[in-house]
């Protein structure tokens, strides 16, 4: 049942293929020592991009999505701290690099992101323009000038008209004002774009232009992306491969055809029954029981038993082993390891 | 053009609610500069006469973007912004009914003599209407006090309202609330800080208050927005489940196309303070007639990743307009595609305003493109 699209998008999933990834992270751990305890907000997070792959990272809020795109820019706010694993750019284990080295050569030039909400954190009394010179300044020493000139470039690029770089934030809709949050993190020409619900708190025409635009820089450019979101309807119009997360773990991961189609983890079924639909048959909303753990005190065992419907003995006790299914489509869940 | 096929809200005994021509328009500030040339008050006109009716035991939703006016209409018709014009009309029950009459005397009606006209009240007497009527709003983070006990957020409409004759009749009564959204046993969450509970355990919270006073009539403003997807159905259900065992009535107030097909029997689209389009669910979702509507539904994204690398098509222009420079004619004409298509019709759509006629049955509309000649 996979055939029609197999060849094109599971190589870059599949663990033995010799495609070059461009990013490539493995056993990623990041906690938050707090003074409640340990909060564990990304524990053994593995997945790779290829060159001019779009990955979705899904979950809901408090899996560790956001931190983990903190954690490939190397900005996860204290007390929080990358524990463990490696996040190879290029090659390159940019965990061993120095903090000058690294904001030198990869934040911002190698992998820049899209914050939530940066819109709203636009300087309120700076031109646009001035903020996006900015840029080229700090990290290029070009003079204001030569700034404000590729700031006109990379206006018209995000469909903006270029006269915007003498408009005060305040002046732009929202949709502009994520326009312009995405041509700053275009600036320096990264190779991998992380962003961060870059759609959240638009209108859905707004949101469908907002997704046309990433879509369309996607294709010219042939950047890579993670695009991280709670929707798993918009990230299924853009995303090649999708992870979801729950409570710090990726429990599903392969590539959007097959995750969609045919999800394998009781926790992604659930949020695709969740999910109300237009058109189609009006089938019941399911939704999943109960509510997201405590990260400091997470379950034992799988961290979704207490709210899975199929949960066994074994659940309870013991972490689900990673399984391998065809085309390269992991889950962590016990019914599947079992079979 | 006949007159008849133009919208209507019903007005009879079935009519829990009904709202005619009803406008709130927010006055702007006046500039130095406007105050001295003596130029006319601007006005953001949020509202821009709407009429509908709900009728008993009927979700009603209220669709449209951010801007268009839904959240305000919600608050108007419990007067929580008081309204410019129009009519608010509101069937309470028989209790409800004497007692308005009490303190109201007898021209608070409106013509079918059991609606009460909600703008003629008196603002100290629309407390005993609110009995009635409640609201949940949006974000359950910021609708409790943080420092009171969620005991104490219960309690304190049944003071008010004084009902209960002691604390501990009261408290059993928000053991029962607590227990009717499902937050049980009720004396593990009575004792607790809104800090301490979950925000889909928060929404609960806020629709007990709202439900602990037996109400009719709840306006529902985005209850489900803020909370994270797999809670959400939840919630979903657990408005349902009250609104069938309680006999409640519902106006539903939301963004989300997709999720009125689960809950509502009608839908009201509005863009920029007015009804663009009204109907029963099924035919707004099936065949939705307004360019405004379809590109709503088009702009939707579906959870089918077959069609990600293409670009969606909107069937849409630019951005929503300012709603204190509101567009003449239909207000929905500089974005409009159908119009475009059919330039014939643009000494109508850029002059006069359109009015929601009927198309089909029930199923009305604000828009140039089916004027029948």
């Amino acid at each position: 049942m996979y055939e029609q699209d197999n060849g094109i998008d599971m190589a870059g999933i599949s663990k033995n293929g010799v495609e070059d990834y461009l990013l490539e992270v493995s056993d990623l751990k990041v906690y938050y020592f707090t003074s409640r305890g340990v909060v564990k907000a990304v524990d053994n997070v593995g997945f790779s991009i290829r060159r001019g792959e779009i990955l979705a990272l899904a979950g809901e809020s408090g899996c560790g999505k956001s931190t983990l795109g903190y954690a490939l820019m190397r900005l996860v706010p204290p007390p929080g701290r990358i524990v463990g694993g490696s996040i190879k750019f290029n090659g390159v284990d940019v965990l061993r690099l120095s903090e000058e080295e690294f904001r030198k050569k990869i934040r911002w030039r190698g992998i820049s992101m899209i914050f939530q909400g940066a819109m709203n954190s636009l300087n309120p009394v700076m031109k646009i323009g001035d903020q996006i010179a900015e840029i080229f300044r700090i990290h290029l020493g070009l003079p204001k000038q030569e700034g404000i000139k590729r700031a006109r470039e990379l206006l018209k690029m995000v469909g903006l008209d270029p006269e915007k770089v003498n408009a005060y934030p305040h002046e732009l809709s929202g949709g502009m004002k994520q326009r312009v949050v995405i041509a700053m993190a275009l600036a320096l020409n990264p190779p991998l774009i992380i962003a961060d619900e870059p759609t959240t708190a638009l209108d859905v025409v707004v949101q469908a232009q907002i997704l046309n635009l990433l879509k369309s820089l996607q294709r010219e450019k042939g950047i890579s992306m993670i695009v991280i979101s709670h929707d798993l309807s918009l990230l299924a119009e853009i995303a090649d491969s999708i992870a979801v997360m729950y409570a710090g773990k990726i429990v599903e991961y392969g590539s959007s055809d097959i995750v969609y189609k045919n999800p394998q983890h009781p926790y992604t079924l659930g949020l695709i029954d969740s999910i109300p639909r237009l058109s189609g048959e009006k089938t019941e909303l399911k939704g999943i029981p109960g509510e997201p753990p405590d990260l400091i005190n997470p379950p034992p065992g799988c961290r979704f038993h207490p709210r899975c419907p199929f949960a066994m003995d074994i659940c309870r006790k013991e972490e689900p082993l990673i399984v391998e299914l065809k085309y390269g489509h992991r889950v962590a869940c016990w019914l599947i390891a079992k079979r | 053009m006949s007159l008849e096929n133009v919208y209507r809200p019903k007005l009879d005994r079935d009519t829990l609610l009904y709202v005619r021509d009803l406008k709130v328009w927010f006055p702007l500030r006046r500039g130095f500069k406007e105050i001295i040339t003596m130029a006319p008050t601007k006005y953001v006109k949020a509202v821009d006469g709407i009429s509908f009716a709900v009728g008993e035991g009927e979700v009603f939703a209220l669709v449209g973007e951010s801007g268009c006016g839904k959240t305000t209409t919600g608050r108007a018709i419990l007067r929580l912004v008081e309204p410019d014009s129009g009519v608010v009309g509101y069937k309470p029950s028989e209790n409800i009914l004497k007692k308005m009459i009490e303190v109201e005397g007898g021209d608070v009606f409106l013509e079918t003599k059991i609606h009460i006209d909600v703008m003629k009240v008196s603002s100290k007497n629309m407390k005993y209407l609110r009995q009635e009527m409640q609201i949940v709003f949006q974000d359950p983070y910021a609708s409790l006090n943080p420092r009171q006990l969620v005991l104490s957020a219960l309690m304190e409409p049944l003071e008010i309202h004084r009902i209960g004759s002691s604390r501990e009749e009261r408290i059993e009564m928000v053991a029962k609330a607590l227990e009717i959204v499902k937050l049980t046993p009720p004396e593990d969450f009575m004792y607790r800080y809104p800090h301490q509970l979950s925000g889909g355990q928060r929404q609960r919270v806020v629709i007990a208050r709202a439900i602990i006073l037996k109400p009719r009539f709840i306006v529902a403003d985005e209850p489900l927005s803020m909370l994270d997807v797999s809670i959400r159905t939840d919630i979903l259900k657990l408005m349902i489940e009250l609104k069938n065992k309680l006999g409640l009535s519902y106006l539903f107030i939301t963004h989300d196309l997709a999720l009125t097909r689960y809950i509502a029997n009608k839908i009201a689209v509005m863009y920029l303070g007015k009804i663009v389009e009204i109907g029963p669910v099924e035919k707004i979702l099936s065949n939705p007639l307004h360019p405004y509507t379809k590109a709503l539904i088009k702009a939707i994204p579906e959870p089918d990743p077959s069609r990600r690398k293409e670009l969606k098509e909107l069937e849409v222009k630019g951005e929503v307009p300012s709603a204190i420079d509101i567009p003449p004619g239909c207000r929905f004409h500089p974005r409009c595609i159908a119009l475009d298509a059919n330039p014939q019709l643009a000494n109508l759509c850029k002059v006069r305003e359109p009015p929601l006629i009927e198309v089909e049955k029930d199923h009305y509309v604000a828009c140039w493109l089916y004027r029948k000649t």
